[in-house]
């Protein structure tokens, strides 16, 4: 058996394509998920039973389902929900890297708000009652005081959720979009060179795993040393 | 020859040294107290009797067994030294009974039967025949420790190390163990007990040792020790003590 | 002959896609059945008769439902075994196998899960020829379900490890110095004091663990095996009914994970220890 990894050098500026992909949808994805997660955790701990069951549902709804089976929901839903606020003729096609996007954002947005969560109700109450005793409403204890401290002390959890966010992202294999296991996919099939590319790959991201974890834990000891 | 023998026994963490030479035997039948100030390494003295904790310099033996020998058998040498802790250490997921008899059957391979007869005998020892099938969460402080006092002699030890073994207990419960363990030394029990309980040490000790900062500063009949100790650090140590 | 069984494989990775050649979202696009804007519904499609003619669309359910399960006890039972030996491992003494197990551990939770699903499918058995032969001679759901037990057991065996060597280390070093102060050996100590003690505790990490399994075995799709996730998509691309389709496998999601939960439940309510309230 013979391997050539001449294949891959060959094809790494294409490689590298597939591979801003991977980190643009990374990138959205987590920014967008933390966003929405923690509007999310806001919901489920707010004292409003429908507002927090909703939010509660639809949290236990994507930690129940597969991501694949998640991928392609929205790859069907997103045109036609499209089409409905646009009162478009036909669904509207916006392309599978548009929609991964949205679904990841969405989809992360669950786990986020699980981390969110335990991050606020880690907060002490005496700094809600401190903040409501200077008078501030609870928007602003939210925005000035608490979510500050929670997420800073989540901010290990949270990246540690991105690496795995970085590893999930490869499933947009499923509606062809090009990532960098796409890419990779792609020319593997091309050159009939399975081993050597997919051996490249699991090594690209095993290196950029480990070291990203690697730094996590560095900056873990930082933030306990601080505290 | 002495039933515990420890030579010049030295023992680093790391850089830091713990222990400094000490050296100190107990006979068949001695009760030997071990006090001194927390940090003192009288913990970690013990330890090293029964190879929980390696050391590195110097020689200790158990009836004649060499402890730090490389090709020893330690399940085999610790099945005859019992060993009762500060933290009781009760197995919590086996009903008491099985606590005692757990080691009776897997170490010593005795059968089921003979080992819950054996646990029965001692737990009507230290009166608490009544607590076999309950678990160890749902026994007081003092009850555990007796029954973790039956459990190390379910084993038919030849000697018996005691680490700070009332240091845990509410005040009230304290004598119930010390009475069991009173009743062990009348009985020719070799012991090596670490302890702050002076009254204990008058009642039943033959020798008490003082160690301070990981040497054994003082070593003496008991009368000598409470009567005239002879360095100033146990002197002063005592004074705080007995205070109490 | 790499090139062979390479393009043999290749075709049936992409037998997975749309049958009819073309991909997921353009297959599904109704403006190609006809120009109707509404969707139709028809939540008796699963009573339809299927192209192959044997059978209604919802025994290609209960089919991919079944290799699901499949999939995922089989993978349980080894991610268990290994995950336990593994992370028990790592808590004793002995550096070298300390550092084997961690090795062990980062290199499965380094590489994404379908990543590893194609290692174990298209490159593991270039490496071991009669694996190989047997793969290309037998039916390709086995050798399609030999490699996802395969990734999905060792990829589970590693984060369960993690956390039984978190369980194991939560458990106080007394526990263990009693233990060998009775006079047990080492493996005496881990098998009837650490252990069971440790399983207790880590019964609801271990309880995610399994749902993540069950989930994570919608993955072997992608080397083709017919499995629930898979069974929707193909109805869905054979009816265009892609609603009653994914929602049917989202309900048996659904119900399993929740009847993983209450299992779990009830085997952590089985085994508690009177007078314990939680962990140490």
């Amino acid at each position: 058996m013979n391997l050539d990894f001449s294949v891959v050098t060959n094809a790494l500026p294409y490689l590298w394509k597939g591979m801003q992909y991977t980190l643009q949808l990374t990138a959205t994805s987590a920014v967008g998920g933390l966003f929405f997660g923690t509007l999310l955790a806001l919901l489920r701990l707010s004292s409003n039973k429908i507002l927090s069951n909703l939010a509660a549902g639809y949290v236990n709804l994507m930690r129940s389902i597969p991501l694949v089976l998640v991928i392609f929901w929205f790859f069907f839903l997103v045109p036609l929900i499209a089409q409905g606020i646009t009162g478009a003729e036909r669904p509207l096609q916006i392309g599978a890297e548009r929609t991964a996007m949205i679904t990841f954002i969405l989809f992360e947005a669950a786990y986020f708000c699980e981390i969110m969560r335990a991050g606020i109700q880690s907060i002490p109450r005496g700094q809600v009652h401190s903040a409501y005793a200077l008078g501030l409403t609870y928007g602003q204890s939210m925005r000035l005081v608490i979510l500050p401290q929670a997420f800073r002390n989540m901010i290990p959890v949270l990246l540690t959720q991105t690496i795995i966010l970085f590893q999930d992202t490869s499933l947009v294999y499923v509606i062809s979009a090009t990532d960098f296991v796409g890419a990779a996919s792609k020319i593997a099939q091309r050159d009939s060179r399975l081993v050597e590319m997919y051996l490249f790959v699991a090594a690209v991201y095993f290196v950029l795993c480990y070291t990203l974890s690697y730094l996590v834990k560095l900056l873990q000891k930082r933030i306990a040393v601080i505290r | 020859m002495a039933m515990i023998e420890c030579k010049d026994v030295s023992k680093w963490y790391g850089s830091f040294q713990v222990l400094t030479n000490c050296t100190t035997s107990v006979e068949k039948g001695e009760v030997i107290v071990v006090c001194g100030p927390s940090g003192s390494g009288k913990s970690t003295l013990i330890k090293c009797v029964n190879a929980l904790e390696p050391f590195q310099k110097g020689v200790i033996t158990v009836d004649g067994v060499s402890v730090g020998a490389p090709k020893i058998n330690l399940p085999k040498l610790r099945s005859r030294v019992g060993m009762v802790f500060q933290h009781f250490e009760l197995f919590p997921h086996l009903t008491i009974i099985d606590n005692l008899t757990l080691a009776q059957i897997k170490v010593l391979n005795r059968k089921t039967d003979e080992a819950k007869t054996r646990g029965m005998k001692l737990l009507d020892r230290v009166g608490l025949t009544s607590q076999a099938a309950k678990f160890p969460g749902q026994l007081s402080g003092g009850q555990q420790q007796r029954v973790a006092i039956a459990r190390a002699l379910s084993m038919d030890p030849i000697c018996m190390l005691f680490d700070e073994p009332t240091s845990a207990l509410d005040p009230e419960m304290i004598n119930e163990v010390l009475d069991v363990m009173v009743q062990l030394a009348k009985e020719g029990m070799t012991m090596m007990v670490v302890t702050h309980e002076m009254g204990f040490a008058r009642k039943v000790a033959h020798r008490v040792i003082f160690m301070d900062r990981g040497e054994i500063v003082e070593d003496a009949r008991k009368d000598d020790f409470f009567g005239q100790p002879r360095s100033e650090r146990a002197q002063q140590f005592l004074s705080k003590i007995l205070h109490n | 002959m790499t090139g062979l069984c390479a393009a043999n494989r290749i075709a049936k990775q992409e037998s997975f896609r749309s049958s009819k050649g073309s991909v997921f979202g353009a297959s599904f696009d109704p403006g190609g059945a006809g120009a109707s804007m509404n969707y139709n519904w028809n939540w008796g499609v699963f009573f339809q008769q299927t192209p192959d003619g044997d059978g209604a669309y919802w025994e290609w359910i209960l089919a991919g439902f079944y290799w699901t399960i499949a999939i995922s006890v089989a993978a349980w039972i080894i991610a268990m075994v290994l995950g336990t030996i593994i992370g028990t491992v790592r808590t004793t003494d002995n550096k070298w196998l300390v550092r084997l197990g961690n090795a062990w551990v980062e290199l499965f939770r380094n590489i994404p899960l379908l990543v590893q699903m194609f290692l174990w499918y298209f490159v593991i058995p270039e490496f071991i020829p009669p694996l190989k032969g047997w793969m290309v001679s037998t039916e390709p759901i086995y050798a399609q379900f030999l490699s996802a037990v395969l990734c999905l057991g060792l990829f589970t065996s590693a984060r369960i490890a993690e956390q039984v060597r978190a369980g194991i280390q939560s458990l106080s070093r007394g526990q263990r110095n009693a233990g060998m102060a009775v006079g047990l050996t080492q493996v005496q100590v881990y098998r009837y004091v650490l252990l069971p003690m440790a399983f207790r505790i880590i019964i609801p990490p271990l309880t995610s663990e399994t749902m993540n399994l069950i989930k994570n075995s919608s993955i072997a799709l992608t080397i083709g095996l017919a499995e629930l996730t898979f069974r929707s998509r193909e109805i869905g691309e054979y009816t265009f009914n892609f609603f009653e389709a994914f929602t049917a496998a989202t309900v048996i999601y659904i119900v399993v994970a929740m009847t993983a939960n209450r299992v779990m439940a009830f085997v952590e309510r089985r085994v508690a220890v009177p007078g314990l309230i939680g962990t140490k």
